[in-house]
């Protein structure tokens, strides 16, 4: 059994999401929903203290041997995201079944749960996989379902906004098929290990090259790296709450994992940074995307956006700190991958709250929620500082981390950006505060109760996680420097 | 190198920037889906000619032939036209949504519509 648990970790939630349609009640569905995904919560954090006692895991997928088979590898690296999407997950759908009874209709229910849960699969499998095709199939597998999630938001905006993602969303995944394919000519293998060992030998090769960049590209447009990011912002606000939550939180790192994976892994740091010059890229648009994605940030009248915004300016620190190309700025990409999963994650659910109360996430409905809902508002006050980069929230560490690896490179100039960064943080997240506690609730409030227990629950333990590991970050460092290390190390 | 020994690339870059530019440059979503599966189909023929072997015939084992072509591609290729003929679908599916939605399929006059308050 235990040697199993690496596919177990993609078998459970891609057979659940059919055994779905044979279950009757929405609250019936959800149970088994949640169980299909805390069952993963279960195998990642199994999993994940057997690579930190034994190493690597690796999994011959139907007997077939590695770089014949797929093969599925599982290394400090997998483990980490794959606890970081499994536990995010779990919490995300416990709030599930009271959000979506208020935004969607009692017939989508069924086809909600399916979806949600291939979307997971389709995440946890594009982790898992140490082959790049099959990493490719994962990828559209959850990108599909996400698709159809977003199209399931109420207003219609919901449709276009989930058709322009189809367009990019399936353009970035062809890049990557288009990478993946030249690397297999110069090659002869689609094993990710196996590529590392290979592609070192035809490095000269401008195919080589030219798949570098198609894969660049394509993860790129999957991240919304700015100016890339076009498509993300209705995304987020249209889709039904918890959709939002789970896409911010998960599916963006998953991207980042696939960039770091083949940066790092498949074709080695070295590589990476000498033959495009990736460093120059990637600080550049990280630069402007923290810059002009907070400033759009503050300009947003829907909050649901807002955050979105200020998603894509976090995804621009993330790739900020890769650039630096060093052991502490890999480690500020990686702390801050968890850290924003655990931020917008309780940002996302409270919103999740508002919206089960009021109807919307207009910024003007905010008005007086401070004391209507004491705890939501509260718990967005504290993801606001975590954002912010307030000591004493994950925020700061993260933050911490990106700066004395800026510092280390001496980029100067860079740091005091990313203290403008925060500085526009602060403001768009007072914007909510001063018109949730400043302003007088509006006419018709007077009845607006606190949010229901099964949605503040999560919502609290996801903000708690904030302080706490804002406190005591040693297990986040101790599993990012040891993962940083080996990614640098070239061990895969 | 002769262009007819890399004719099928040249195929293929000219379906795939064929399909990106209706992409982009047609406002109409069925006509951006079209553009889409031009460009899909143009990697579906860049795997397959990756496959080919000169002088091989096609990997059924036959008695004196010794020969094959790489079989692989071809067995990616059938996932990636399974993906892609889902990805088709469903985008087909949502634009039927639009339509009922807006009453139309333009995209400038959607926009026009979302924008209105």
């Amino acid at each position: 059994m235990i040697a199993q648990l690496p596919i177990l970790q993609v078998i459970v939630p891609l057979l659940a999401a059919p055994c779905c349609l044979l279950v009757g009640r929405s609250k019936l569905l959800w149970f088994f929903a949640l169980l299909a995904s805390a069952m993963t919560f279960v195998i990642s954090l199994v999993l994940l203290q057997q690579v930190q006692e034994s190493g690597t895991i690796h999994y011959s997928l139907g007997g077939w041997s590695a770089p014949f088979g797929i093969e599925y590898r599982i290394d400090l690296l997998n483990a980490y995201l794959l606890l970081i999407v499994s536990s995010i997950t779990s919490i995300i759908l416990l709030t599930a079944h009271a959000s979506i009874t208020a935004e969607l209709n009692e017939n989508k229910h069924k086809l909600f749960y399916v979806v949600f849960l291939l979307c997971l699969a389709g995440m946890l499998g594009i982790i898992a996989t140490g082959d790049a095709f099959n990493l490719f199939v994962f990828l559209e597998i959850s990108a599909l379902s996400s698709y159809t999630l977003i199209a399931l938001g109420q207003k219609r905006q919901a449709l276009t906004a989930a058709f322009r993602y189809l367009l990019v969303g399936t353009l970035g995944a062809s890049f990557i098929l288009i990478g993946i394919g030249l690397m297999y000519m110069v090659t002869g293998t689609l094993n990710m290990f196996d590529l590392s060992e290979r592609l070192p030998q035809v490095e000269e090769s401008r195919t080589v090259v030219t798949a570098f960049s198609f894969l660049i590209l394509g993860v790129c447009l999957k991240l919304a790296l700015f100016p890339l990011h076009w498509w993300l912002p209705n995304a987020y606000a249209y889709a039904p709450s918890v959709v939002s939550a789970l896409l911010a939180a998960t599916a963006t790192k998953v991207a980042i994992y696939i960039l770091l994976r083949f940066i790092f892994t498949v074709f080695g740091g070295e590589f990476s940074f000498t033959t495009l010059p990736l460093q120059e890229i990637l600080s550049v648009l990280g630069i402007a995307g923290v810059l002009t994605a907070s400033v759009m940030a503050i300009y947003q009248q829907n909050v649901k956006q807002l955050f979105a915004y200020s998603s894509v300016a976090q995804i621009a620190y993330m790739m900020l700190a890769l650039a630096m190309n060093s052991t502490n700025g890999l480690i500020a990409t990686l702390l801050h991958l968890f850290n924003h999963a655990l931020m917008k994650g309780a940002l996302f659910l409270a919103l999740a709250g508002v919206m089960y109360r009021l109807g919307s996430v207009e910024l003007t409905q905010f008005a007086g929620l401070g004391k209507r809902m004491p705890w939501t508002m509260a718990a967005i006050v504290i993801g606001g500082l975590s954002l912010i980069g307030l000591p004493l929230t994950v925020g700061f560490i993260s933050k911490w981390y990106l700066l004395r690896a800026a510092l280390e490179n001496g980029w100067w100039p860079l740091a005091i950006f990313i203290l403008l960064g925060s500085l526009l943080a602060v403001v768009y997240v007072w914007r909510i505060v001063e018109t949730a506690y400043f302003s007088p609730a509006k006419a018709g409030h007077n009845q607006i109760k606190e949010a229901p227990l099964r949605l503040l629950l999560p919502t609290w333990i996801l903000v708690l996680a904030n302080l706490y590991f804002g406190c005591d970050a040693s297990f986040t460092i101790a599993v990012t420097e040891l993962t940083a290390q080996a990614l640098l190390g070239g061990a895969p | 190198m002769n262009f007819f020994e890399l004719f099928n690339y040249w195929v293929v870059m000219l379906l795939m920037m064929t399909g990106l530019y209706i992409l982009i440059a047609h406002g109409n979503f069925v006509k951006k889906i079209i553009g889409l599966s031009i460009f899909q189909t143009s990697l579906y023929i860049f795997y397959i000619s990756m496959a080919k072997v000169t002088g091989a015939i096609a990997p059924i084992i036959q008695q004196g032939v010794e020969l094959y072509s790489n079989p692989l591609p071809h067995v990616l290729i059938l996932t990636a036209i399974v993906v892609g003929i889902s990805t088709t679908a469903l985008a087909l599916a949502l634009v039927i949504r639009i339509k009922q939605a807006y009453g139309t399929i333009e995209e400038d006059e959607i926009q026009a519509m979302d924008e209105e308050p």
